[in-house]
């Protein structure tokens, strides 16, 4: 009984996720290509950084991508942790590489930016550092993930991890409020409106969406081979004990 | 109660004793993780000569003298209610220039704050080098004004 209370949800997500994955693919796609065009011809250049201004439009919606991730991540986790669902340790472990690769890009992208616009590739300031650990945390989880036999052992102490680790987030965002760092305040989301021309805004946007979209696209290929991995096991484990 | 509500509170008081316990290490360690220190504090505070910390704020409008002959710059870093007189020797970041936001590392020396690094603090203003234009000639800019909060 237990057996097939735990495999019903997971098939009927396995129907959903096909019906989904081709439309966020599209998106991703269409929204990648134009916005990629967007930032490198129709977007103007800076008034003061000039054309090196257009790293922003990979790193701003890297660096938001980066702490989506890890929340989308908390959160399954804290149903994993609570509620025992058997798709929410899947979804957060499917979710910690992609936010660990965005969170690499973010900290490539803003270092190459730094190099001519701040005259040094790193510095130890609030945002940068946290943003380091957050990478640390990702990798810490997968490592994690993978240290233990047992699934269910594994889940419960990444989960614990991923929890205790979203601290960081409002730390990320707030950091460049709270303490003076060398890394600008927020440009697009803060109190008092944007403070980003229109025309660099539209592109920085339309960015986001198409990382966003791949993010919704890699997680269902990844959830739904490891849905696919598990039912193998189980058949495996079956035959084993002649089932 | 049942066990999952247990758990569900359980995580709930965690979390919220997790953040109120890192709340106050971060406000306990301010000191060390605010990245620079404004003029007001540097001529408040008076940091001895042997003393590495980092200065930060405007290029003073009108301040900048470069030695003839030499790398050598000279310039003052204020924050509107104080400014520090500092000399650089190197080459400046490309955003540098008067008005600007600027972090400079060094030693408070006799009233001179001896920077051995120098970097440019960039604001969050985004904007086409055209609508920079119209909006200083309309006398709406405030672009240089705001870079560094504190």
């Amino acid at each position: 009984m237990a057996d097939l209370h735990r495999f019903a949800n997971p098939t009927r997500f396995l129907k959903l996720a096909g019906y989904i994955q081709p439309w966020a693919l599209a998106v991703f796609l269409i929204s990648l290509s134009v916005g990629l065009y967007m930032s490198f011809f129709t977007a103007p250049a800076d008034y003061q950084q000039g054309e090196s201004a257009r790293i922003m439009y990979v790193h701003v919606p890297a660096a938001w991508m980066a702490m989506f991730c890890y929340t989308i991540m908390a959160l399954a986790s804290a149903v994993s942790l609570i509620w025992k669902h058997p798709l929410a340790d899947v979804s957060a472990r499917s979710t910690a590489p992609v936010g660990a690769a965005f969170t690499f890009l973010a900290l490539v992208t803003g270092s190459l930016w730094g190099k001519p616009m701040w005259g040094t590739w790193w510095v130890w300031d609030a945002r940068l550092t946290s943003v380091l650990v957050l990478l640390f945390l990702y990798i810490g989880y997968m490592a994690l993930q993978g240290a233990f036999d047992d699934r269910v052992r594994a889940a419960k102490a990444s989960a614990i991890l991923a929890l205790v680790g979203f601290v960081n987030v409002p730390i990320i965002k707030f950091s460049v409020d709270w303490w003076n760092t060398l890394h600008q305040p927020a440009s697009v989301v803060k109190m008092s409106g944007s403070s980003i021309h229109p025309s660099m805004l539209w592109p920085l946007l339309i960015m986001a969406i198409a990382f966003k979209a791949y993010y919704v696209w890699i997680l269902l290929v990844r959830m739904r081979s490891e849905l696919v991995a598990n039912k193998v096991r189980i058949l495996r484990l079956k035959q084993v004990h002649g089932g | 109660m049942k066990r999952k509500h247990k758990r569900l509170t359980f995580v709930i008081i965690a979390m919220a004793l997790l953040g109120i316990a890192v709340g106050l290490v971060l406000m306990a360690f301010e000191e060390n993780i605010v990245f620079f220190n404004s003029p007001t504090d540097i001529v408040t505070k008076k940091p001895g000569p042997d003393k590495r910390l980092r200065l930060g704020g405007l290029v003073e409008d009108g301040s900048v003298m470069r030695e003839a002959g030499s790398a050598v710059v000279h310039f003052k870093v204020t924050d509107m209610e104080n400014s520090v007189a500092v000399s650089f020797e190197g080459i400046l970041p490309d955003l540098f220039r008067e008005g600007q936001g600027v972090i400079t590392e060094g030693k408070y020396i006799n009233g001179v704050f001896q920077a051995s690094e120098v970097l440019a603090k960039h604001d969050e203003q985004y904007m086409p080098p055209e609508v920079a234009d119209a909006l200083k000639k309309s006398g709406e800019w405030r672009g240089d004004e705001t870079a560094p909060a504190k």
